[in-house]
């Protein structure tokens, strides 16, 4: 802690201001520990609903991962809800984040290579692990019914896949595998179906999200109806948001500049 | 020992908001937020816990094995959602607060600056 920065009149200085959270600390946790002790021993809950769900989920929907049974099927309505959270924070995030007024592109050409400064082995694992990151997120999106995993998680892993072609190659290379009007389209895509699974669900079957096609064998990769398809179209959008927030980052870090002379 | 699952949500909770409060680096205060946030997690999955069960995934166990509730662990993944949005978010505005003000220290941000 070198020299403060100069206190306005009426500001507590950082160790008062310390003290007093201390203060208010420990009432807080008396609060939370005194209103936590009327809860049960939490070995000894039985959770009545989650019995409920574990006891119908595989006959009612042909889903064995009832975690993911919940999400896109009794909850399904809550999830379109998560879903447009994520969606309506990555468009933030590129509004935050926009090229200003006083700021220009830099010139790809002049970047940094980041050949020099990463060793091969880095390099290498990276470019060998980006085909199984791929893989690995296509086989947690489609067996979410089956095992844990699902759209939200899939389209994470997805997304980490071109972080490590960043990390294992340049910005430039980075670029040129992430075609940003297909990112934004497929974002899109992959909302917009959710909403029209649901759809198709009032038409068909009379409520919205109900499911309406064959349920099949549970524990079989083509079984649970919608429950796959909107895994699927979530994670499309997941893979979509989750680059678009990498891609706006990293642009902020190397690529927009301020102008000289610019600035505060 | 019965309670000690809650007991360590709460510690989680004032640990993250210790951090906030001594925060001199707003990146810093963002990380603490989550540590806050992810208490609840915590919380969520020790309401869900029940003794002698195992992950609600019935694919190659018998259907009516004893299984911790569905239902808090999918509002946990909710949650981590929700975070993940949030944090992104709020380092998006913190890249703006450094290019418009210069400094990234709580501490040197003025209300009545500009």
């Amino acid at each position: 802690m070198e020299t403060a920065p100069a206190r306005r009149p009426g500001e507590l200085s950082f160790e008062a201001r310390r003290r007093l959270f201390l203060v208010g600390a420990v009432g807080l946790a008396a609060l939370l520990l005194s209103g936590l002790s009327g809860l049960p021993d939490y070995r000894d809950v039985t959770p009545l609903y989650g019995q409920v769900i574990n006891g119908v989920a595989v006959e009612e929907r042909s889903t064995t991962a009832v975690v993911t049974a919940v999400n896109f099927d009794y909850r399904g309505f809550d999830t379109l809800g998560e879903e447009f959270i994520l969606f309506a924070a990555a468009l933030v995030l590129v509004l935050l984040l926009r090229r200003l007024g006083e700021e220009r592109r830099g010139r790809l050409d002049r970047l940094p290579r980041h050949r020099h400064t990463t060793s091969a082995a880095v390099r290498l694992t990276c470019v060998a692990l980006v085909g199984p990151t791929v893989l690995l997120a296509i086989y947690i999106t489609m067996h979410g019914h089956l095992t844990p995993g699902g759209g939200f998680q899939g389209g994470v892993i997805a997304a980490t896949a071109l972080l490590l072609v960043y990390l294992g190659s340049d910005y430039a290379t980075m670029r040129r595998l992430r075609p940003m009007a297909l990112v934004e389209t497929a974002k899109a895509a992959g909302a917009g179906s959710f909403v029209l699974i649901g759809v198709a669900g009032l038409i068909v079957a009379g409520s919205f999200l109900e499911n309406f096609l064959p349920l099949g064998t549970p524990g079989e990769l083509v079984s649970a109806g919608t429950i796959p398809l909107l895994s699927l179209a979530v994670g499309i959008e997941v893979a979509g948001a989750f680059v678009l927030l990498l891609s706006e980052f990293l642009d902020q870090l190397l690529v927009i500049r301020r102008k000289r002379g610019g600035g505060a | 020992m019965s309670f000690l699952p809650y007991a360590v949500a709460v510690w989680i909770c004032l640990v993250g908001l210790y951090g906030v409060v001594t925060s001199r680096h707003l990146v810093h205060t963002i990380i603490c937020l989550s540590v806050v946030q992810s208490s609840t997690y915590v919380l969520l999955l020790a309401v869900g816990y029940r003794k002698d069960s195992v992950a609600p995934v019935f694919i190659d166990i018998p259907r009516d094995t004893p299984a911790v509730d569905p239902v808090v662990q999918a509002l946990t993944l909710t949650d981590v959602v929700v975070g993940g949005a949030v944090t992104a978010l709020l380092l998006a505005i913190a890249v703006q607060i450094e290019k418009h003000l210069d400094t990234l220290d709580p501490d040197e941000l003025d209300p009545l600056r500009d």
